[in-house]
């Protein structure tokens, strides 16, 4: 008597080739948390493939907040009582590094797509419209607090140095080498302001004398402090932490 | 005639004539684990990053667990890591509701059977079929899928606060959202902790998560 067919294998007969299996699949695991502990390597600061494809999701991200952004929502208001004390000195420097310049002799200088390059004095910008804010500020390294800034509403500034609205960038130099930039709509948002006043007094040193962005809609990194120059432009600006590798969007 | 007509014991052979049974695991499933699994460990080891920048408890993630090498490195992991993440997730759920997945693998979520399940694991009585998920199976695989549902929305409370103030109000403003978001991420982590520690206790399960193999049904041979 013989078989019909050849008989099914026993599970027991396969055990080795399993076991052999199931060490080479490990063997794989292992060897991708190494890969990943070469991953870990990249951090904006290459030229390498993954480096180019991590900026390019950065690229992609601006789209996608740009799409989010709506002109009219309003960052959320606070009460006076909600204001937080002491507020938190932050900066690319130290606090004692701090640079001071004469109220009297600064002026903003203005540049780029606009009709009227003239210098502004801050008599000058009081004489505008002014617009008072109680808004959280939120860093980039996660924390936040809720601060008082008033100051002439971007929108009406641009509009008074007849910048071309069309533009794409509004970008920002500062007299202690920093620099930032933002879009247009940002930019034209109600409550983006050229702020003056830190709790209704003029700005202290730490808080950006004399003048400073507030743009409660962006991370704290994208409120530069001691403005020195405005400019209009088309070219993208980039930005001290921008150009290191910080999302040059980040929208709230 | 006994050899002639014996089932097969645990695996079909080329050209037997039982009909195979289905894989442990569909192959889209399968897919969309492992996918899910990167954009995971990605989103954990760059959120420590991130967490680092600003501590929420005294301690911080040592460096060499986190990605990215610094705060606006781990920011561009994290934010790349969230696509591969919702795009994995949204075809999962799509997929899971769709093929009936999550009603016959999931369901019923029985808390009773839940600790009966849970007694016999511990005690060891608790067999393991490929294909088929116990008590506690199903009560880890649908609450880790609620978690990181909860931990996406705490997130994305605390990336657009002002365009989605709605969502970080309802987490409780930005500061509990983000105590929220750091929570979930503790939750996601006990479980591939208890996961990991499964699968070595029985690595025949992370062979059929990558090669499918047969679903083990009843009656048969408990390896």
């Amino acid at each position: 008597m013989k078989p019909s067919r050849p008989a099914a294998p026993r599970l027991a007969d396969l055990r080795p080739e399993l076991k052999r299996i199931e060490r080479r699949l490990f063997l794989r695991g292992g060897l991708s948390l190494g890969a990943l502990a070469l991953l870990s390597g990249c951090d904006l600061s290459t030229d390498s493939g993954i480096d180019r494809a991590l900026w390019a999701m950065l690229r992609f991200n601006d789209r996608v907040q740009a799409a989010l952004f709506d002109p009219n929502r309003l960052a959320p208001s606070y009460p006076a009582s909600a204001i937080t004390r002491p507020f938190r000195f932050n900066a690319y420097y130290p606090e004692w590094q701090v640079r001071m310049v004469d109220a009297d002799a600064w002026r903003l200088e203005v540049g780029g797509l606009v009709a009227d390059k003239k210098p502004w004095s801050l008599a000058d910008l009081r004489q505008l419209p002014q617009e008072a804010q109680i808004t959280r500020h939120v860093c980039v390294e996660g924390w936040s607090q809720i601060g008082q800034w008033s100051g002439v509403p971007l929108h009406v500034f641009l509009r008074k140095i007849g910048a071309d609205l069309r533009a794409k960038y509004v970008a920002f130099r500062c007299f202690d080498d920093y620099s930032s930039s933002i879009d247009m709509a940002s930019a034209l948002h109600p409550q983006t302001i050229l702020a003056l006043d830190f709790e209704e007094k003029p700005l202290d040193p730490p808080w950006g004398a004399p003048l400073r962005l507030r743009i409660p809609t962006k991370l704290g990194f994208k409120n530069p402090k001691y403005l020195a120059a405005i400019s209009v432009t088309n070219d993208y600006p980039g930005g001290y932490w921008e150009n290191q590798g910080y999302n040059w969007y980040s929208g709230l | 005639m006994t050899v002639a007509t014996r089932k097969p014991a645990a695996f079909d052979a080329p050209g037997a004539a039982a009909p195979a049974r289905p894989a442990a695991h569909p192959l889209p499933v399968r897919i969309m684990h492992w996918l899910g699994a990167a954009a995971i460990l990605c989103m954990i080891l760059s959120g420590w990053q991130i967490y680092n920048a600003s501590p929420l408890l005294p301690f911080e993630f040592p460096s060499w667990m986190t990605l990215g090498g610094w705060l606006a490195g781990g920011i561009a992991w994290h934010l790349a890591g969230l696509w591969l993440l919702l795009l994995d997730g949204l075809l999962y759920l799509i997929y899971g509701f769709a093929s009936g997945h999550f009603r016959r693998d999931f369901l019923p979520l029985d808390p009773r059977l839940v600790l009966r399940d849970l007694g016999r694991a511990l005690t060891g009585r608790l067999a393991h079929r490929l294909g088929h998920y116990n008590a506690v199976q199903r009560l880890l695989y649908a609450g880790v899928l609620v978690v990181v549902v909860f931990t996406v929305l705490t997130g994305l409370s605390i990336w657009k606060p002002v365009q989605f103030a709605w969502l970080t109000d309802f987490f409780g403003g930005y500061d509990r959202a983000r105590v929220l978001h750091f929570s979930a991420m503790c939750l996601i982590v006990a479980f591939l902790a208890v996961h990991l520690i499964l699968v070595a206790i029985f690595p025949r399960t992370l062979l059929a998560m990558i090669a499918g193999l047969r679903r083990q049904d009843e009656a048969e041979e408990k390896p």
